[in-house]
Formats: structure tokens, C-alpha cells, sequence
């Protein structure tokens, strides 16, 4: 296509300027493109937490920045370099509203790409739709993104919470001696939607089960009553839906106290850069978690050549980024996820071509995911990742344990 | 005599200009068509914007700047508005326009009862009360036993209305109109209870309440009234805050928002009517280029950090008082006054014979 392009070009110049206006308009004729798209450029946005207290997050931001800026160095996609607008929203629904209006309205942006966080997702999901741009790889796992009847115009792309939450409570009920719990979650729907798949696993005897749930806002500055709370409930098993921050506090704040329940963290918040080290290693052994990509700190991987890539990239275009920090991942493999989907539409650059492009994945083995786990998508199926492995902190880094476990499974 | 005929002068001076920028303001949604832009709805939404502020910084203007009393509590009145919006119509399906009304009795009301305790406070005080107002209100809207209402912290999403009557204009250039419409009629309310006796009331209280009172002024009743009155047209702002962002949520009405209004008013200028245009421009704008004016710093020096956008907006704020310290709309009469002094000046010196005869016949 390429070459072809060239070539309608060098005879333009040949025959002058209405040879020129003529192939252009003949370009366009072939080229579908919506709106953000010219023959040199793709307009992509993006909303993060640059800062504030989800902050930890907006690792993932950079990241795909940095992915993005490699793509370019190496010719773009198709000839055309991503332009990312990459936006900070503070994690406040708010703001990513503004911000979304801005990127699809004033800077006509082809699509929204990852924009990070359940709630700030949450608040942007109607306008999406009836704007009808995408709002593309989603990061956040809240199970409502997965929805293409009635909201066609989003997808996620990691495991949803409501299964993770169900697994968590399958793991309890068959690993822990007459369990009881206590919940600290974060108040808004990426904590409910935790909550909600974890009772659903627990079965008829939640209730009984759950001793307490304590909550907390994403604006509060600590979570130390709430833990001293939970302590006094003496339950034998924590269950801490929270993001890095909170994370971090809650298990230094429990090991503090002398609290040592059988500890299950979510996913989002098992960063070891982000979340175990600040609380220090010593007090996190033995936390369990469900993970769905490589955890860079494992030298397991050393070898594999998706984290040899990963590692040379992180080196040369993300040099300032801690590389324990499983944001570091996520945020390359999804931008990795977009770079197929564009390359997949080819010069039909319309958003239309881009949600059928992103729904047609057929076992796309994205970088960094755990060995086993693919990209899969249909017209009706908008759940990319479907599957987890229970992993334990050993020491300095996430030790992977049975089998894989699928959404459906 | 002399007196009234100058001030009625000036009264029609500042008519034109009104008449002109409203002519204005109507004409241009219609630019759309003259020059068509893709990005031309973000623009509207940005007009759409200002006048929700300049709103919200007139009802401020009205307690602070004219009546004297002192709030940093605007945005609970605010978000009052914008609830009370937001709720009749998801819950009671009730179209956008009609929850006007309602939203104006609502605040109201709960101006005017904050208005009693407000009486017992003098002016610093009365900020730190208000202030609580701010920070409570927030932590209010996310608690859980009203969570079905307002939706916690997710908040509520709303849909944007469609232009009545098949009109041939896209949402956002009737929501245009919408907002102007309101404004209109609030800044014309506003000019004449300002004009009328109880605007020089108010201002009485304001220069000297103990003066104001022996003058037969029913301090107390004007107070809360104004109070009242002021948590009415922030109230409207806030509904149609909501309307035209068709989203509310508990971070949307923080303390920020409370001293975005006070940093309006002192920007447009205190006690000054076109002043709360000037200030509700100067918000959105500065929230857009403050943005841009970071990115824009950042690539030109090639720094390798970003300079904090909130730093900028200090900055500007700073500037802005240094050099206008009574506010834009008080430096542009300034302004004019020493332009309008210097021609007078060199006027006296050309025609020196004619200053002598006038000054001869005012004795």
C-alpha cells in the first residue's frame, strides 16, 4: 500500500497541481478515515491519573507513551505516527468528563485509548456511546465494560473483577479453616463490582462469612482507622480491594498492629513497585493474588522473549520507570493490543472498522501475558483476557501457583 | 440634579455596551455556519461554560460584593442546584427547563435559612463558616444513605437535551442559547434590584451596617434575603452546570470550586455587574490555557518535567492583582478614566480661553 501511495504521489508532481488535487481526492476515495486520521497521522487520547492519590497508576500512561514513541522511531503504523494525547484526570470522574469532551470534541480524536479507572470510565461511558467513538481497552476490569449490545462503543481488555472476586471466594472456601472475613474496599463501583463477584462466590453463607466491610474514599489520605477497625473483628482472612496507595498502607498498618490473616489483594493493586515494596516486603509474605501477566521482578521470565523485549524497551524508552512496577507491563501490552488493532485496519482508519478490527482478536498472544493466556474477542464477546493464575508473594516477587483459571471455567 | 443627570448617563453609556455584547453573545452561535469548524460544539461548550460561571460569580457578587457578606461556601449552593436538577430528572423524568423553577425555590430557601445563623457572623467569621459548608458538602453527597438519590461517588449521568421543535441547530448551540437566556434574565433581575431601593439597601448595609439601620433599614431581613437571593443564582448556575455537562458528581463541587468563584469575582471585580461576565470567562479560560501555556513552556525550553499548571493560574492571579488590583472590570474604568483624564488635559491646553469661561460660569 505503501509503495502504491509513492508512486500516485511522484506522478502528481509531474503533472502539476491539478494532477495533485486529482489524487488526492482518489486517495481519499480508497482511504476511509474518521475523524483524528490523515495520510501521516493517527490522533489517539487518553485520560490518566498523573496525580492525585491513584497516581501510582499513571505509570501506565507513560507507558504507552513510550510504546507509542517507539512505533513512531520505527515508522509509525502503516506510515501514519500516533499522535497520543495523553491527559491527567486525577482519577476524578469529574475531570475525565471534561477532559473527554475536550480530546473527542476539540482535538477530534480518532478514539479514547485506555483511559485508566473504573469510576472515571464509568462517568464518560454514556457519551462515548452516543458520540459513538470508542473507548478502547479500557483500564479498568469492571465487568459492565463487556457489554457490546447495549454500549457497542467500549471494550475492556483485562480480566473483569467480578470473576477475579468470585475466584478469590472459591480459593477461601477450599483453602482457609472456618473462615471469617473482613473486607476493606475502596467506595465506588471498581470496589463494588469486587464485592459483588466475591459474595457471589462465598455462596448462601456470606453473611456469616463477611465480619465486616469497611470503606474508604479515593481522597482520603489513610486507611488506618479502617484497618484498626477490621483488626478488632479478629477475622482470619482480609480481603483488601484497594488501589496502590491504600494498598501499600493497609498491609505495613496491619503487620503494625500485629494482624496476620490469610491476606488476598486484587489484582490492580499487586504491583510490586507500586504497592509491595512501599510496605515493605517483609510484611507482605504470603499475600495471594490472581495475575494475568508476567510479573517482571520474576526471574522465571528472564529468558522468555517477550520480557527480553519488554526489558530492552523499558531500557531505552522508559528509562525513568521502576521496572518492578507491573504498570510498566500492563501499559506496554495494551498499547501493543492497540498497535494490532490499527495495523489490522489497514487504510479503513474509520472508527467503525476500528471497534470491528478490535471485536475480530483470535488468540492474539500479546507480550507479558502468563504463558497460556490470548486475546480473544467476537461481535459479542468484549472480554479480551478471561483468565487468571493464583500467585503467592515469595520473598521478592509473585510466586504462580495451579492452573489457570478462566472466566467461564 | 447635576448628579442624577450625570449618573443616568452614565447608566445609558453602560446600556449600549450591554446591548452590544448581548447582541453579541446572540449572533455568535451562528458563527458555526459562517465558519465551519469541527471543533466549533467544544467552543459553544466552552461559552456554554462561562455563562454558568459568570452566574454563579453574580450570585456571589450580590452577597460579597454588594451586601458585604463574605462566602467561601458557593459551591454547596452549587451543588444544591445542580442535585436538585440532576434528581427531578432521572427520577421524575422531569424535562431539563422545568427543574429551573424548582432549583430556584430549593436554593432559595436554604440560602435563606443559612442566612439566619449567618447573621450572628461578622465578616471573617462568616467565611470560616461557609467554608465548612464547602468541605461538608462533598463528604454529604457520597454518604451512603442518600447514595440512591445522588448516585455516590459515581454521580449521576444525564441526557443532553435535543433542540426543541426540530430547530436546525446541534445541541450544543441550543444549550447556547439556553444558557444565554437564563443569563440574560438573571443579570437583568440583578441590574434592577441593584438600581432600585433595596439594591441601595443592601449597599448600605454593606458601607455601614450600623448607619444603615438607624436609617430605618431592616438589616436582618435584607441580609438573609440577600443571602437567599444569592444561593438562588448560584443554584441556577449549578442545574445548569448539570445540564449542559449532563454529569454530576461529588468531586465536581470540592473546595476548589468555592474559591474558583471568589477568584472570579476578584478577578471581574467586586461590585461590579459586567465584572461577573469577566470572571466567568476568566475561569474557563484559564483552566483551558493554563493547559496549553504548560505544554507550550514545556517544548519550548525542552524541560524535562512539566510545569505544574496550578502554578501557572497562581501566577496569572498574582500578575492580575498587581496590575488591576480592583479587578478587570475596575482596571478597564481606570483605564478609561486616565485616557478620558489625559484628553481632557491636553484639551485644556489647546483651548485655554474656553476652560476660563466654563470655569467662570460654574461660579
Amino acid at each position: 500500500m505503501i509503495p502504491n501511495g509513492t508512486k500516485i504521489r511522484r506522478r502528481s508532481v509531474l503533472l502539476g497541481a491539478a494532477g495533485l488535487a486529482a489524487t488526492m481526492s482518489s486517495a481519499r476515495a480508497e482511504n476511509k478515515y474518521g475523524p483524528g486520521v490523515t495520510d501521516t497521522e493517527i490522533k489517539i487520547g487518553n485520560t490518566n491519573p498523573y496525580s492525585g492519590n491513584a497516581s501510582a497508576y499513571g505509570a501506565n500512561g507513560r507507558a504507552s507513551a513510550a510504546y507509542f514513541r517507539m512505533v513512531n522511531e520505527q515508522g509509525g503504523i502503516n506510515g501514519r505516527k500516533i499522535n497520543f494525547i495523553s491527559l491527567d484526570d486525577a482519577y476524578s470522574p469529574p475531570k475525565t468528563v471534561e477532559l473527554a469532551r475536550q480530546l473527542v470534541e476539540r482535538d477530534q480524536v480518532l478514539l479514547l485509548f485506555a483511559p485508566l479507572g473504573t469510576a472515571p470510565n464509568v462517568a464518560i461511558h454514556k457519551y462515548m456511546n452516543q458520540k459513538k467513538v470508542p473507548q478502547l481497552f479500557i483500564a479498568s476490569g469492571a465487568s459492565q465494560w463487556g457489554d457490546p449490545k447495549n454500549y457497542p462503543w467500549s471494550m475492556g481488555w483485562q480480566p473483569d473483577y467480578h470473576t477475579e472476586g468470585l475466584i478469590y471466594a472459591k480459593h477461601i472456601l477450599k483453602n482457609v479453616k472456618n473462615p471469617t472475613i473482613a473486607v476493606l474496599r475502596q467506595n465506588d463501583d471498581f470496589g463494588m463490582d469486587y464485592l459483588n463477584g466475591f459474595r457471589e462466590g462465598l455462596g448462601k453463607d456470606v453473611d456469616k462469612l463477611i465480619l465486616q466491610t469497611a470503606t474508604y474514599e479515593v481522597t482520603d489520605p489513610t486507611v488506618e482507622s479502617q484497618m484498626l477497625q477490621l483488626k478488632n473483628t479478629n477475622a482470619n482472612v482480609f480481603f483488601n480491594i484497594t488501589t496502590p496507595k491504600f494498598a501499600a498502607q493497609s498491609i505495613k498498618k496491619a503487620a503494625e498492629i500485629g494482624w496476620r490473616p490469610a491476606q488476598y489483594l486484587v489484582n490492580v493493586a499487586a504491583s510490586l513497585g507500586a504497592t509491595l515494596r512501599p510496605a515493605g516486603l517483609e510484611n507482605a509474605q504470603g499475600i495471594l493474588t490472581a495475575i494475568y501477566v508476567k510479573d517482571p521482578t520474576d526471574t522465571k521470565w528472564k529468558d522468555a522473549p517477550d520480557f527480553v523485549a519488554w526489558k530492552a524497551w523499558m531500557e531505552k524508552y522508559n528509562p525513568n520507570a521502576d521496572m518492578a512496577d507491573g504498570s510498566n507491563v500492563t501499559g506496554y501490552s495494551f498499547a501493543w493490543t492497540l498497535h494490532q488493532v490499527l495495523k489490522a485496519c489497514g487504510n479503513d482508519l474509520t472508527r467503525e472498522n476500528v471497534m470491528l478490527q478490535a471485536a475480530s482478536m483470535k488468540a492474539l498472544a500479546a507480550p507479558m501475558l502468563l504463558p497460556g493466556i490470548t486475546l480473544n474477542t467476537s461481535a459479542t464477546d468484549f472480554y479480551p483476557i478471561k483468565a487468571v493464575q493464583m500467585a503467592r508473594l515469595t520473598v521478592d516477587h509473585w510466586e504462580l501457583f495451579g492452573d489457570l483459571i478462566s472466566r467461564d471455567g | 440634579m447635576a448628579a442624577s443627570a450625570t449618573s443616568w448617563a452614565t447608566r445609558r453609556g453602560i446600556g449600549w455596551w450591554a446591548l452590544a455584547f448581548w447582541i453579541f453573545m446572540l449572533v455568535l452561535p451562528l458563527m458555526g455556519s459562517a465558519f465551519p469548524s469541527e471543533s466549533f460544539d467544544y467552543y459553544m461548550f466552552m461559552g456554554q461554560s462561562m455563562m454558568v460561571y459568570a452566574i454563579a460569580v453574580l450570585g456571589l457578587n450580590l452577597l460579597t460584593g454588594f451586601n458585604g457578606q463574605i462566602s467561601l461556601g458557593h459551591g454547596a449552593f452549587f451543588a444544591l442546584g445542580a442535585y436538585t436538577a440532576a434528581i427531578l430528572m432521572i427520577d421524575f423524568g422531569w424535562p431539563y427547563w422545568a427543574t429551573i423553577p424548582v432549583v430556584a425555590i430549593v436554593c432559595f430557601g436554604a440560602g435563606f435559612l443559612f442566612g439566619f445563623p449567618a447573621l450572628k457572623l461578622e465578616s471573617h467569621y462568616l467565611a470560616l463558616a461557609t467554608f465548612t459548608l464547602a468541605i461538608a458538602v462533598p463528604q454529604l453527597l457520597k454518604h451512603k444513605s442518600i447514595a440512591g438519590w445522588t448516585g455516590g461517588v459515581s454521580g449521576l449521568v444525564l441526557e443532553k437535551p435535543d433542540p426543541p421543535f426540530g430547530l436546525p441547530i446541534s445541541p450544543d448551540q441550543f444549550l447556547f442559547y439556553f444558557c444565554l437566556l437564563m443569563a440574560m434574565i438573571l443579570f437583568w433581575a440583578a441590574f434592577n434590584l441593584l438600581r432600585g431601593r433595596s439594591g441601595r439597601a443592601m449597599m448600605a448595609i454593606r458601607d455601614h451596617g450600623m448607619a444603615a439601620g438607624t436609617m430605618g433599614i431592616d438589616t436582618s431581613l435584607y441580609k438573609t434575603i440577600t443571602f437567599g437571593i444569592s444561593a438562588l443564582y448560584t443554584g441556577i448556575a449549578g442545574a445548569l452546570s448539570a445540564i449542559t455537562v449532563a454529569y454530576v458528581a461529588p468531586d465536581s463541587f470540592a473546595l476548589p470550586l468555592s474559591i474558583a468563584f471568589l477568584v472570579g469575582l476578584v478577578v471581574g471585580g467586586i461590585g461590579s455587574l459586567p465584572g461577573c461576565l469577566i470572571g466567568g470567562a476568566f475561569l474557563v479560560l484559564v483552566q483551558n490555557w493554563s493547559q496549553s501555556l504548560s505544554d507550550v513552556l514545556k517544548e519550548t525550553f525542552s524541560l524535562q518535567y512539566d510545569v505544574p499548571s496550578w502554578a501557572i493560574y497562581g501566577v496569572l492571579l498574582l500578575l492580575l492583582m498587581y496590575v488591576m488590583p480592583t479587578g478587570i472590570a475596575g482596571g478597564v474604568l481606570r483605564l478609561r478614566g486616565a485616557i478620558a483624564g489625559r484628553l481632557r488635559r491636553v484639551e485644556t491646553v489647546r483651548s485655554k480661553p474656553l476652560v476660563l469661561q466654563s470655569e467662570g460660569e460654574k461660579h
